[in-house]
C-alpha cells in the first residue's frame, strides 16, 4: 500500500471503524424545512449507532485500497475450476444500468415494465432453445438457489403422482458439487452416494442396482466435476425414467456444450443454469448471479412463480404456473444480472457460444496436453472444459500439498486453480482456462505450474510458506474458527 | 465474416484461427468437434434458434429501446411493500464497480482476496450495530429467503415443527418461507396477534415496519416468543434502523432484512441482500458464508510480522464440507451487493443514518397529512408508522390507481384485499427522503383532481 | 503414510480411531477420545461437539462431531454406555485434540454397560496393523 504512518505496515487492522473522526461526514442530509411531525414514543427509537465516521475522501481511499487487495478476472487469469471465470463484457454492466431498467419498481404493474419483461422472455426463450428445455423461470439468485427450485419441482410432482411417500431418495454422484446432496436434504430426501468409475464416469452398475421405488431422482452434473463427459448419459436418462425417477441436471459447467448438446435431447427433465459462470455476469466476490431452472413439460406445472409468459395482445407478463412450488424469492430473482446474460447472448449470437464453448474445450486440452506428466491425471482422457489434476505425487514423494502449489502459483501472479475438489480426487487442482484466455495466457499459466512442480522437489521449503509476494502471507485458519472474532469491537485495533 | 475466419471468432475470445492451429496440433486433435467425441453423434450440433449476434453499437441502441419500453424511470412513482427507492451515495457504485471488486469471486485464497473478506467483515459489524446482535453473515439472497431460513434455524434449534408468521407481513415473504417449510416438512401458521402461539412453535416471525408501514414494538412479541420457548425473528428495513430501535435491544433472537434499497436501485428487486443476524448462540446454526478476523501464520510467510487479516470461517457448517447435513445449500449469494450496502451506510455514518431516516418520515408524514386534507380522502392509521401509509379515496382503490396512472403518477399498492379493516379500499403509499417534493406537489394536485370529478 | 504415530499400548482402539482406556479404580468405566493419527488426519480441531452427561451411547454409532477448519468428522462410541463425563476444557481449547490426544484431548467418559465388548476392540499392535495400510 502506499502512505506511510501508523497503521499501514497491518492494514487488516484498522477497518473503517478506527479510521474515522467524529463530525466528519461523507454525505449531506438535507434537513426538513417543512412542519415536523412528532417522532414515535422514545420506546420504539434507538439513541445512537455506532457506525465510522468518514470523509468521501477517506471512504473512498479506505475501499479503494481494498480493491486493491483483491484479484478479479480484469487483474488476470483465474484458472478456478468449476468457476468459469470467464471476461465479463463491460458492455453488459452499462446497459443493465440504464435508468429504465435500473429504477423499475419489483410491484410495478406489467404495462410499466414492459422492457424488462421483454428481456425476461427472451432471455428464458433463448436458454430453452441451448438446453432443449423450453419452460423456465429466471427467478433463482444463484445454482444452488435453482438446484432447490428443480428438487422442490420434483417433490412437488412425485406428490401429485402419490409417490412422495415412498420416493425418498435421491442418487448424488460423489463427484457432485456439495449443494447438490444438501439442496436434497433441504427438500426432504435422503442421499445416496454413487461411485465414479475408474474411467471417470458415472458407475453404471451401482446406478442399475439402486434404482427402484423409493428413488426420487438422480442429479448429474454434466460435463462432470472433472471436466469429463458422462459417456451413456442418455441411456440412463431411459432407466431413470423406467424407473419412475427424474433426471436432475446441474449446469454449472454448461459453458462446455452451449450450442453442442441440449439437456433436453439428452433426456434430463429439469436442470439450473449459473448465468454467472456460462454467460459471463459479474461473479461479485461471491455473487449476485442468477440460477434459471428449466424444465420438461411434465414438470412445467410446477415451476418456481414468476415464469414469464407474452399475451396475445403482445403484453409479456408475469405468472403463477398452475402448481407452482411458489416464490423463493419476495420478488422476481436478480434482474440486473438477466439484464447482462441477455446482453452477452446477444452479443454472441448462436455462433458466438458455439466458439465459446469450443474454444473452451480447447484451452482446457491445451492445458492438459502441456502440463501432462509434470503433475498425476488421475482420469487420463480428452476432457472439455476443465481438466483435473493430481499433487498426490509431489505429496508423497517431497511433502509438499497442493495447498502449497496453490499458494506459491500466487507470486507468479495467477489467481490459483480450484483445489481439493472434486472430493474424489487426492490433492486436486482443477483447471478451467475458459475461452477468454489466449493461448500465451495458458502457456504462462503451465509455465509457472511446471516451475512450482521443480521448486518442489529442490526447495520445498519456500512452497510451504508462499505466497511471498501477497498483500498478506498465510493466515492462521484455526484459531479463526476455534475463537471467532466476526465483526469490530471498540478494542480490537 | 471472411475475416472471422482466420481471426478471432469473437472480441471475447481472442485465440485466432492459426492459435487454434497450433493448439490442436499439440493435443493432437484434426479440428475443434473431433473434442466433443464423447458426446452422443445424434444429439450434437442441434439446430437452435437465436437471435442473430449484435455488435456493440447496435447491442447498446436495442437495450436502450428496451430500457425506454419501461416507464418513464423519473416520473412519480409512490410504490414500496417491500422496495424503496432511497438515496444512495455516488460513491457507493462507483466503488464497487471497481473490477477487483467486481470480477473476483468466492474468496477461497484469502491471501490475494482480502478485499472481499474485509469489506465483508465491516458488513458483518455494520449488520451488528443495526440490528443490535452479536454476530452477522455475509449475506443471503433476499429478506424472504433469509426471514425462511430463519425459521429452518429455529425448527433444529427448537426441534419443534410449526412455524409462527405474525400479520401483517410480505406475502412475498409468507409465499417464501411456505416453500422453504414445505421441503423440511414444517407447517407455516400466519396469526393475527402474538396469544396465538404456544409451545408447538419453533419462532414467532414478525416485520418491524409492519407490511402496512406501521412500526412495532417488537418487546412484548419477543417476551410472548420466550414465554413460550419460541424463538424471536424480527424482519427489519435497515434503513429504518438508523431511528427505530435495535431489534437486539427488544429481545429478538435472529434479525433479518432486505439489504438492497441501500445497496442501490431497485432493479425490478434485484440483486437483493438478505441481512441474517443472530445470537452468538446460534452461531454454528447459521446458514451462509461467515468472514473471520485473524492473524497471519508465525511462520506463514517467513517474515514473522502476524499481521491481521481475514478469512472464510466456521466453514464445517457448510454444504461444501458437510454436504447433506449442511445448514443450508446455499453457496453464491450476494456478496457485491453487500458491499456495496456497507459503503452505503458508512458514508452516511451514525448521523446520516439517523438524519436520513427521520427526513423520511418527515416527508411520509407531510405527505400524508396533505392528502388526509384533500376532501374525499383519507388516510387509516393503525398505530405510529415511517413511511408507508394507507390512502383511501372517493372511488374504488383499483380506479384510484388507474386514474392516477392515466396522469402518469404510479400509484402505491393496491391493498384492499387484505383482512385489517384500515387496508379496505385502500392504497400503500410509500414516500421516502428520495422522493421529490415536486412529485408530491404532482401528486396531490391528482388526487384533488380525482377527488373533483368523484 | 508418513511419521510415527504414537499408539500407545496399554490402550484399545477402533477402526475408526478412537482409543479407549479402561479406568483402574472403577472398571465398569472406559474414557474415549481420537488417536494421534486420527488428529493428523482430521488437521487443527476447532469444535466439537460432545454427548452431554447421562446421554446413552451405543458401540458403532455416532454420538458426537470434530470440526477442523477444511473438515467435519463423526465421533463413534466404541462401546454401549451412558456419558458420565465430556471433557469440559475442549470448548475453549479444541487444539488440546492435537496437541495431547491421549492425555488433556480426552473427550468423554462413560459407564460401560457390557464390557465384554471390549474383547471386540483392537489392540495396540492389531491398530498399529491397521494404520500402517494407510
Amino acid at each position: 500500500m502506499s502512505g506511510s504512518g501508523p497503521g499501514v505496515a497491518d492494514f487488516g487492522a484498522r477497518l473503517s471503524f478506527d479510521r474515522g473522526e467524529p463530525g466528519r461526514r461523507a454525505v449531506d442530509v438535507p434537513s426538513w424545512a417543512g412542519e415536523e411531525a412528532p417522532l414515535p414514543d422514545d420506546r420504539l427509537l434507538r439513541e445512537s449507532v455506532r457506525l465510522p465516521e468518514l470523509s468521501q475522501g477517506g471512504l473512498v481511499r479506505y475501499y479503494t485500497a481494498l480493491s486493491a487487495r483483491n484479484y478479479g478476472i480484469d487483474s488476470g487469469t483465474y484458472p478456478l475450476g468449476s468457476c468459469t471465470m470467464k471476461y465479463n463484457p463491460k458492455v453488459n454492466d452499462t446497459v443493465a444500468s440504464l435508468f429504465g431498467f435500473a429504477r423499475a419498481h419489483p410491484q410495478a404493474p406489467a404495462e410499466d415494465v414492459q422492457g424488462t419483461l421483454r428481456i425476461q422472455l427472451e432471455l428464458g426463450n433463448g436458454l430453452g432453445e441451448l438446453t432443449g428445455l423450453p419452460n423456465v423461470s429466471l427467478a433463482p439468485a444463484a445454482g444452488a438457489h435453482g438446484e432447490l427450485a428443480g428438487v422442490f419441482m420434483v417433490a412437488r410432482a412425485l406428490e401429485d403422482r402419490g409417490e412422495l411417500e415412498t420416493r425418498r431418495r435421491i442418487l448424488v454422484p460423489d463427484s457432485a458439487h456439495g449443494t447438490n446432496p444438501a439442496t436434497a436434504a433441504m427438500a426432504g430426501f435422503k442421499v445416496t452416494q454413487i461411485p465414479t468409475g475408474a474411467d471417470g464416469s458415472l458407475d453404471r452398475a451401482t446406478i442399475q442396482r439402486e434404482l427402484d421405488e423409493t428413488v426420487a431422482a438422480v442429479m448429474v452434473t454434466a460435463p462432470n466435476t472433472l471436466g469429463l463427459w458422462e459417456r451413456g448419459i442418455e441411456e440412463v436418462a431411459g432407466l431413470i425414467h423406467d424407473a419412475g425417477g427424474y433426471l436432475y441436471g446441474d449446469g454449472a459447467n454448461f459453458n462446455a456444450i452451449m450450442g453442442r448438446v441440449r439437456f433436453g435431447d439428452l433426456g434430463f427433465d429439469v436442470v439450473h443454469l449459473n448465468l454467472h459462470k456460462s454467460f459471463s455476469t459479474p461473479h461479485g466476490g461471491g455473487g449476485p448471479g442468477a440460477g434459471p431452472v428449466l424444465c420438461s413439460e411434465e414438470l412445467a406445472p410446477y415451476l418456481p412463480t414468476p415464469v414469464v409468459e407474452e399475451d396475445d395482445d403482445g403484453l409479456v407478463r408475469l405468472v403463477a404456473p398452475e402448481r407452482s412450488i411458489g416464490r423463493l424469492q419476495q420478488f422476481q430473482g436478480n434482474a440486473a444480472v438477466l439484464v447482462r446474460a441477455y446482453a452477452y447472448m446477444r452479443a454472441l449470437g448462436l455462433d458466438g457460444l458455439r466458439a465459446a464453448s469450443g474454444q473452451a474445450v480447447l484451452n482446457a486440452n491445451y492445458v492438459r496436453a502441456l502440463l501432462h506428466g509434470h503433475y498425476d491425471l488421475p482420469y487420463d482422457r480428452p476432457v472439455l472444459h476443465e481438466v483435473v489434476f493430481s499433487g498426490s505425487r509431489q505429496r508423497r514423494e517431497l511433502g509438499v500439498r497442493t495447498y502449497d502449489i496453490a499458494k506459491r502459483l500466487i507470486d507468479h501472479g495467477f489467481h490459483p486453480p480450484t483445489v481439493y475438489f472434486p472430493l474424489i480426487v487426492e490433492e486436486a487442482l482443477m483447471i478451467e482456462p475458459t475461452e477468454s484466455e489466449p493461448p500465451e495466457a495458458i502457456e504462462a499459466l503451465v509455465e509457472a505450474l511446471i516451475s512450482v512442480a521443480k521448486e518442489a522437489e529442490s526447495d520445498p521449503d519456500t512452497l510451504h510458506h508462499a505466497p511471498w509476494t501477497a498483500p498478506i502471507g498465510r493466515l492462521d485458519e484455526a484459531t479463526a474458527a476455534r475463537r471467532p472474532v466476526l465483526r469490530w469491537q471498540e478494542d480490537s485495533e | 465474416m471472411s475475416s472471422r475466419s482466420s481471426g478471432s471468432p469473437h472480441p471475447y475470445i481472442p485465440a485466432t484461427g492459426a492459435d487454434r492451429a497450433r493448439m490442436l496440433e499439440r493435443i493432437g486433435a484434426p479440428d475443434v468437434g473431433a473434442l466433443f467425441a464423447d458426446l452422443p453423434a445424434a444429439m450434437r450440433d442441434p439446430a437452435i434458434h437465436l437471435p442473430p449476434a449484435l455488435p456493440e453499437p447496435e447491442l447498446i441502441a436495442l437495450m436502450e429501446e428496451l430500457a425506454g419500453a419501461n416507464a418513464d424511470p423519473w416520473r412519480p412513482d409512490f410504490l414500496g411493500a417491500g422496495a424503496y427507492r432511497r438515496s444512495i451515495p455516488v460513491i457507493t457504485a462507483f466503488l464497487i464497480g471497481r473490477s477487483e471488486f467486481a470480477t473476483s469471486y468466492t474468496p477461497y485464497q484469502p491471501e490475494i482476496s482480502q478485499g472481499t473478506l474485509q469489506a465483508a467483515f465491516e458488513y458483518q459489524s455494520v449488520v451488528c450495530e443495526l440490528t443490535g446482535m452479536d454476530v452477522s453473515n455475509a449475506g443471503l439472497y433476499d429478506v424472504a429467503s433469509a426471514t425462511a431460513e430463519a425459521c429452518l434455524l429455529a425448527a433444529r434449534v427448537t426441534k419443534r415443527r410449526i412455524v409462527a408468521l405474525l400479520e401483517p407481513i410480505h406475502p412475498g415473504t409468507v409465499e417464501v418461507v411456505r416453500a422453504y417449510a414445505r421441503g423440511a416438512g414444517l407447517r407455516v401458521d400466519t396469526v393475527p396477534s402474538p396469544e396465538a402461539i404456544g409451545e408447538e412453535h419453533a419462532c414467532l416471525v414478525a416485520q418491524q415496519p409492519d407490511f402496512l408501514g406501521t412500526i412495532v414494538d417488537l418487546e412484548p412479541l419477543a417476551a410472548a416468543a420466550h414465554g413460550v420457548g419460541a424463538l424471536f425473528v424480527a424482519v427489519a428495513d435497515p434503513f429504518a434502523l438508523g431511528l427505530l430501535r435495535a431489534p437486539g435491544d427488544a429481545g429478538a433472537d435472529i434479525v433479518t432484512g432486505e439489504g438492497r434499497d441501500l445497496a442501490g436501485p431497485p432493479n425490478y428487486g434485484g440483486p437483493s441482500l438478505g441481512l441474517f443476524a443472530a445470537r452468538t448462540k446460534y452461531l454454528r446454526q447459521m446458514p451462509g458464508r461467515i468472514v473471520g478476523r485473524t492473524r497471519e501464520l508465525a511462520d506463514g510467510n517467513g517474515r514473522g510480522e502476524e499481521r491481521t487479516g481475514y478469512v472464510l470461517t466456521l466453514q464445517a457448517r457448510e454444504q461444501f464440507i458437510r454436504r447433506e447435513r449442511a445448514t443450508s445449500n446455499v453457496s453464491t449469494a450476494q456478496a457485491l451487493i453487500a458491499v456495496a450496502f456497507t459503503i452505503t451506510v458508512q458514508a452516511l455514518g451514525p448521523n446520516g443514518m439517523r438524519e436520513s431516516a427521520v427526513l423520511c418520515y418527515q416527508r411520509a408524514h407531510d405527505a400524508a397529512s396533505r392528502i388526509a386534507a384533500l376532501p374525499g380522502y383519507e388516510t387509516p392509521e393503525r398505530g405510529p408508522w415511517f413511511q408507508e401509509f394507507l390512502v383511501r379515496g372517493p372511488i374504488p382503490a383499483a380506479e384510484l390507481a388507474a386514474r392516477l396512472a392515466a396522469r402518469g403518477i404510479g400509484a402505491g399498492l393496491d391493498v384492499s384485499a387484505r383482512p385489517e379493516p384500515e387496508a379496505r379500499d385502500a392504497l400503500l403509499f410509500a414516500v421516502t427522503e428520495a422522493t421529490p417534493e415536486a412529485h408530491v406537489d404532482a401528486l396531490i394536485g391528482a388526487l384533488a383532481e380525482i377527488g373533483g370529478e368523484a | 503414510m508418513k511419521a510415527d504415530y504414537e499408539v500407545p499400548d496399554n490402550l484399545l482402539y477402533t477402526d475408526e480411531h478412537e482409543w479407549l482406556r479402561r479406568d483402574e479404580e472403577n472398571p465398569d468405566q472406559a474414557t474415549i477420545g481420537i488417536t494421534d493419527f486420527a488428529q493428523d488426519n482430521v488437521g487443527d480441531v476447532v469444535y466439537l461437539e460432545l454427548p452431554p452427561e447421562g446421554d446413552s451411547v451405543s458401540a458403532g454409532e455416532t454420538c458426537g462431531e470434530i470440526e477442523s477448519a477444511k473438515t467435519v468428522s463423526d465421533l463413534y462410541a466404541p462401546v454401549d454406555g451412558v456419558v458420565v463425563a465430556t471433557n469440559g476444557d475442549l470448548e475453549d481449547q479444541p487444539e488440546l485434540v492435537n496437541d495431547s490426544p491421549y492425555g488433556d484431548g480426552w473427550m468423554i467418559r462413560v459407564r460401560m454397560a457390557d464390557a465384554a465388548q471390549l474383547d471386540d476392540l483392537l489392540d495396540a499392535s492389531a491398530y498399529r496393523a491397521l494404520i500402517e495400510e494407510h
